[in-house]
């Protein structure tokens, strides 16, 4: 099997897997008990929170357990709303291609009164930080600005945007589930205020996350009942989860530069290759994105046949098109950088890590051409096309 | 894979009656590029008997797979049966689709009577 589906989620790491197996067998306590064993996991757990805390550059008091990266994009949001209201503010500034976790929260807040201004993408799939400074008014609740793209992987000026929100005092969310563990994160020297983690995403486990959020800000409880996570989320933690989430931040972290070169050269290999494609296109940025990603669109097919065509190959991967995603819409990320929906329908993407290889690459761009030969052939709308009856739009 | 019946994976891995006859009786075409599905019939049509039958699609594994199935189904019958199959009669035959996934099957009954008349319009 070739797994080119890590944007989905990754294979978790053998350290991973040894520090939850080690949690589970000898550290099985509640943490809020008063004995022994309870109180080794609850310094287990305290042990956990600061790796973390060390990986982004935050003290481990501003770190929340959460069940994933979406819990935590939206109690940042919901947190930062109410406090948005406590000043009489209530416009917030975000983009069109964020991830559903803050698309469906905003789309909720709006129905409660705020303004949601979604900025525009453009083409390459990115927001600059004038576009956010000229945005921001007397009355903006927050920003909240993915760090990198979780479908086309571009990769957002966080830093810029963080100082532009710290200069006027608006707080700063950046949803960075994408982006943890493949690119260097500084919440103190980037200016983030609140940030979201999903550890799945860098070889940890599955049902667990992070909200950081910076001291002094006050979070709004989405889950109520014991004083866990000093009050900010209750339910008895997931000791063995964090400790397995910390393993996997750690080793991300520590070879983040060499697998970053490493996978960005097979990344690099698939573009050109794939690109050879005819009445095909890259979406998003060639050069600032995500080390893994890997986004095309080509013309006349539709992505699911080729998903299932993939796996019969033993490849594993993704697609924008509607009938991936469960609803009659493609992807709004396609949509959002342009690409009209007809085009968005035939999309594919490969999200590559660190153990993938070159021979994947070779059988990837092996079959990748057959398979959309095989659909074109069958399909009326590429006919159309080739006898001029309708117009190529790639 | 979970998401469809073995039925469906086999007419979507192997589909019968795939291509174009040159010279058909009746041609349909039902669905659009927007939504990502597209379907045409070709039919070949001799004393009101479908005699063969070919399909060209574009769109996802459960539209290829009904489109498949609605050819088979068709092949050697009376207009008059031919115009009777329905979206469920095809869905049954496939065991079933996920519920987001019947609008296929309907495309297909729709392409079939576009083809239908099309012959009758002649």
């Amino acid at each position: 099997m070739i797994y080119a589906d890590n944007a989905a989620t990754t294979r978790m790491s053998a350290a991973a897997i040894d520090a939850m197996r080690s949690c589970m067998e000898e550290n099985w306590g509640n943490p809020s008990s008063l004995y022994r064993l309870g109180q080794s996991a609850s310094e287990t757990l305290q042990n956990a929170r600061e790796r973390i805390a060390a990986c982004i550059g935050a003290a481990s008091g501003e770190v929340v357990f959460t069940s994933g990266g979406s819990e935590a994009d939206n109690q940042a949001i919901l947190s930062a709303a109410r406090l948005g209201v406590q000043k009489g503010k209530k416009h917030i500034i975000s983009t069109a291609f964020e991830h559903h976790a803050i698309l469906h929260t905003l789309k909720r807040l709006e129905a409660e009164g705020f303004e949601v201004e979604l900025l525009p993408v453009g083409n390459s799939g990115t927001v600059s930080a004038s576009q956010v400074a000229e945005a921001i008014r007397q009355d903006t609740a927050f920003v909240t600005i993915m760090y990198a793209n979780n479908e086309i992987g571009s990769i957002l000026p966080i830093p810029q945007i963080g100082e532009i929100c710290r200069e006027r005092g608006v707080i700063f969310h950046t949803d960075a589930v994408q982006a943890a563990g493949h690119l260097p994160i500084d919440v103190k020297e980037q200016n983030i205020d609140m940030l979201s983690l999903s550890a799945h995403k860098f070889h940890g486990p599955k049902g667990i996350g992070v909200l950081y959020a910076r001291q002094g800000i006050p979070l709004t409880n989405l889950i109520e009942g014991g004083a866990q996570e000093r009050g900010r989320r209750a339910g008895t933690e997931n000791v063995s989860a964090a400790m397995g989430m910390a393993a996997a931040l750690e080793e991300s972290c520590a070879h983040m530069a060499e697998n970053a070169a490493r996978v960005s050269a097979l990344r690099d290999r698939l573009i050109a290759g794939l690109s050879r494609i005819s009445h095909s296109a890259l979406n998003g940025d060639p050069v600032n994105r995500l080390p893994g990603n890997v986004n095309f669109c080509f013309e006349g097919i539709e992505g699911e046949s080729l998903l299932l065509l993939l796996d019969d190959h033993g490849i594993c991967a993704s697609s924008g098109s509607a009938c991936t995603s469960g609803s009659l819409d493609p992807s709004h990320v396609l949509l959002a950088i342009g690409r009209p929906h007809e085009i968005a329908h035939g999309s594919l993407r490969l999200s590559l890590c660190g153990e993938n290889t070159e021979a994947d690459v070779d059988a990837i761009l092996k079959a990748v051409p057959e398979i959309v030969d095989y659909l074109r052939n069958m399909s009326p709308l590429w006919k159309d096309k080739c006898s001029g009856k309708k117009e190529f739009i790639l | 894979m979970a998401l469809y019946s073995e039925k469906v994976m086999d007419h979507f891995r192997n589909p019968r009656n795939v291509g174009v006859i040159e010279n058909a009786d009746g041609v349909g075409e039902a669905g659009n590029a927007v939504c990502g599905d597209i379907m045409k019939i070709y039919l070949k049509i001799d004393n009101d008997i479908v005699t063969d039958v070919k399909f060209e699609t574009f769109g996802c594994g459960s539209a290829i797979a009904s489109s498949s199935m609605a050819t088979e189904l068709i092949k050697g019958k009376p207009l008059e049966q031919v115009l009777q199959l329905t979206n469920k009669a095809v869905t049954e035959a496939l065991d079933g689709l996920p519920a987001h996934k019947l609008h296929c099957s309907v495309l297909a009954e729709e392409a079939i009577r576009a083809a239908v008349k099309d012959y009758y319009e002649r």
